[in-house]
């Protein structure tokens, strides 16, 4: 058979184009034209190059907002992944009904809206009216996270470890649940010790999907908004001004378009360099354990 | 050394697993547990393990009472039909894995190791990894863990079903000569006779929770005790046929008359023989002629398998070379009368066939 040839073959692809243009490509180069332009208004914009980088990247505001997020992202990652291996470890491995009942309870505050994760934290931690806060308040405690930043970390990493440890956990049991009988029989029958099942037999096993895990934590609370926004609003001070609360202060509070474009630029950027870093040395490491 | 079952019954919410049964395995001994899938092969080597817990019954190790015993302080070695090796370890660190928890010397272990990785033929792939490993040296690198520990019981339940052809009976060879270096009391999970007559030693058949017969394993092949255990112990399954003995007459169900089997009591039996017994060409002078329905042939090319229907019954003969043959065609066929098993109706050996000998 003879070939015709013609360009048809790109009206397939058409579809897909318009679909990343308008939701990923167009919003991105707003933003990119955003950052290297000021304003003073009337919709009057002038070039300035990379003047608002250059300010962005020796800003002592968005240095401290970057420490804070990295020293929360990383207490969240040491809480959240051993506590979640931990409590897959110890739910129930065989399919029944106390097994369903544990997975709906643990997988109960992934179902619940950000913003409502932070309206009933924000309300439990109050000392007047909180369950928590009056509780902690009339034990003696000096609770209060209106005031005391300590107090504030405190409640945002408790809120966050009560919402997200469940997707931990959920992967570990889904990892955990695919290991065959016949590896823990032949652990007992080789007399290895629990230490050592876990170590040789669940970690190396639970190894992919715990690797998808800590990406997704990680990513996701170097992403934090709505939770710390509705419950501090990044108080007290700057206490708990994380980088997207920030940006969004630079952005919508002071309307400073030009820097909070910049900002938003490196940030993904940031998010992007740390999670390919993540991921090579995780893959990497597989292929040398096995 | 010995392990005995006594009395030994599991069942679960009520339905038996394992109905009574007493077994005495001696010292080095290879037995070959022999039955279908879901006969209670590896419910009966979870109890002998101490995996599982007898619902009654005691379990006795060298006459000691090891019933309650956890299976961590047991004398054990067990393979699996998957291949289960320490994922994160090296091939020399899984083989190595038992002797570390008995704490033994560096030269001791090393020694051991390659010793074992010698046998089954792993020393040239110590530092890889098991997944990096072809399923039939997985495999090998579990035996070799197995005999390195040195264990007075080794388990092997069906380590061959996962392996391809070619892989399953290079690694056929390789048991016998772990058993003989190991010394200990072998037992051996399989569906397959050809694996049991292959390892020798003694046999068990089992069917639905029981063992039938207890043997030697060519006295259990020659003289299966019942119909069950003949069934099990032939592949493909042994064929049957009803036949009514008067006087010096014998009369089989489809209306065939024969003058054989003079010792037998008048009455109804059931005859059975082995597929490789049915015949396309009178061989004997006393062959029997019968006449089926060829079903389906499957050529093997050494080997062809006829799937007949013969009366009520469906036949399977096994028989040499590649014939030109047609299906639904009625074929004559034929069978040796020493090659008949005659069988009580309720299934109870009545007469061997007369070519397997007296019973030893």
């Amino acid at each position: 058979m003879k070939k015709t040839p013609n360009q048809k073959a790109w009206f397939m692809v058409l579809p897909v184009l318009l679909l990343v243009a308008f939701s990923a490509i167009i919003p991105l180069m707003t933003v990119v034209n955003y950052s290297v332009q000021d304003t003073f208004g009337n919709n009057e914009f002038f070039w300035v190059g990379l003047e608002w980088f250059e300010e962005i990247l020796h800003s002592e505001r968005i240095h401290d907002a970057l420490g804070r997020q990295a020293l929360f992202t990383l207490i969240i990652l040491s809480i959240e992944i051993p506590l979640g291996i931990f409590v897959a470890l110890h739910m129930p491995k065989k399919n029944g009904l106390w097994s369903s009942l544990c997975l709906v309870l643990v997988a109960l505050p992934l179902l619940i809206p950000w913003n409502v994760v932070g309206t009933i934290w924000q309300i439990f931690g109050r000392i007047d009216i909180g369950l928590l806060g009056y509780t902690l308040d009339k034990m003696g405690f000096d609770y209060n996270y209106t005031q005391d930043s300590f107090a504030a970390w405190a409640t945002i990493i408790i809120m966050d470890v009560w919402h997200w440890t469940s997707l931990v956990v959920l992967l570990s049991y889904a990892g955990l649940k695919s290991i065959p009988d016949a590896y823990y029989q032949a652990a007992k029958i080789d007399q290895a010790s629990r230490w050592s099942i876990f170590r040789y037999i669940e970690l190396p096993k639970m190894k992919g999907v715990l690797l998808i895990a800590v990406l997704l934590r990680f990513m996701d609370s170097f992403m934090i908004y709505t939770e710390p926004f509705v419950v501090t609003g990044g108080g007290p001070g700057n206490a708990t001004t994380f980088l997207s609360i920030d940006l969004v202060k630079m952005a919508i509070g002071q309307f400073d378009l030009g820097p909070a474009a910049a900002f938003s630029l490196i940030y993904f950027l940031v998010i992007l360099l740390i999670s390919w870093v993540f991921y090579t040395i995780m893959v990497h490491s597989d292929k040398e354990a096995g | 050394m010995s392990l005995i079952l006594e009395d030994i019954t599991l069942s679960s919410d009520g339905q038996p697993h394992i109905y009574q049964t007493n077994l005495t395995l001696e010292k080095a001994t290879m037995n070959v547990l022999l039955g279908a899938t879901l006969s209670g092969k590896t419910t009966l080597m979870r109890l002998m393990a101490g995996l599982d817990k007898p619902t009654s019954g005691r379990i006795l190790w060298n006459g000691e009472d090891v019933t309650g015993k956890r299976v961590q302080d047991r004398d054990i070695a067990m393979v699996y039909q998957q291949f289960i090796n320490y994922p994160s370890l090296s091939v020399y660190e899984n083989i190595a894995s038992p002797l570390r928890l008995m704490n033994k010397s560096r030269s001791e272990i090393d020694d051991a190791v390659k010793e074992a990785a010698d046998l089954m033929k792993l020393s040239n792939f110590l530092d890889r990894k098991p997944l990096e490993l072809s399923g039939g040296q997985q495999q090998r690198c579990a035996l070799a863990r197995a005999l390195v520990k040195g264990a007075g019981l080794v388990l092997l339940d069906e380590p061959l079903a996962n392996l391809d052809y070619k892989l399953r009976e290079e690694l056929r060879a390789e048991i016998p000569k772990i058993f003989e270096q190991s010394g200990a009391i072998f037992v051996y999970a399989t569906t397959e006779p050809e694996e049991a007559l292959l390892l020798g030693g003694n046999t068990a058949t089992l069917s639905q929770g029981r063992i039938t017969q207890f043997n030697k394993t060519p006295d259990v092949y020659h003289h299966p005790k019942d119909a069950t255990t003949a069934r099990i112990f032939s592949n493909p399954p042994m064929n049957f046929l009803n036949l009514n003995k008067k006087g010096t007459e014998v009369t089989f169900s489809d209306g065939t008359v024969a003058s054989m089997l003079n010792s037998l009591a008048d009455g109804e039996y059931l005859a059975g023989f082995r597929p490789n017994h049915l015949e396309l060409h009178k061989h004997h002078e006393n062959a029997i002629k019968f006449s089926a329905k060829l079903n389906v042939t499957e050529i093997t090319g050494s080997e062809t398998f006829l799937h007949l229907q013969h009366d009520d019954q469906a036949w399977v003969g096994l028989v040499h070379g590649v014939h030109d043959l047609n299906l639904g065609e009625d074929l004559s066929v034929y069978l040796d009368p020493s090659h008949i098993y005659t069988f009580s109706q309720e299934g109870e050996l009545v007469l061997p066939a007369s070519y397997a000998g007296e019973k030893r």
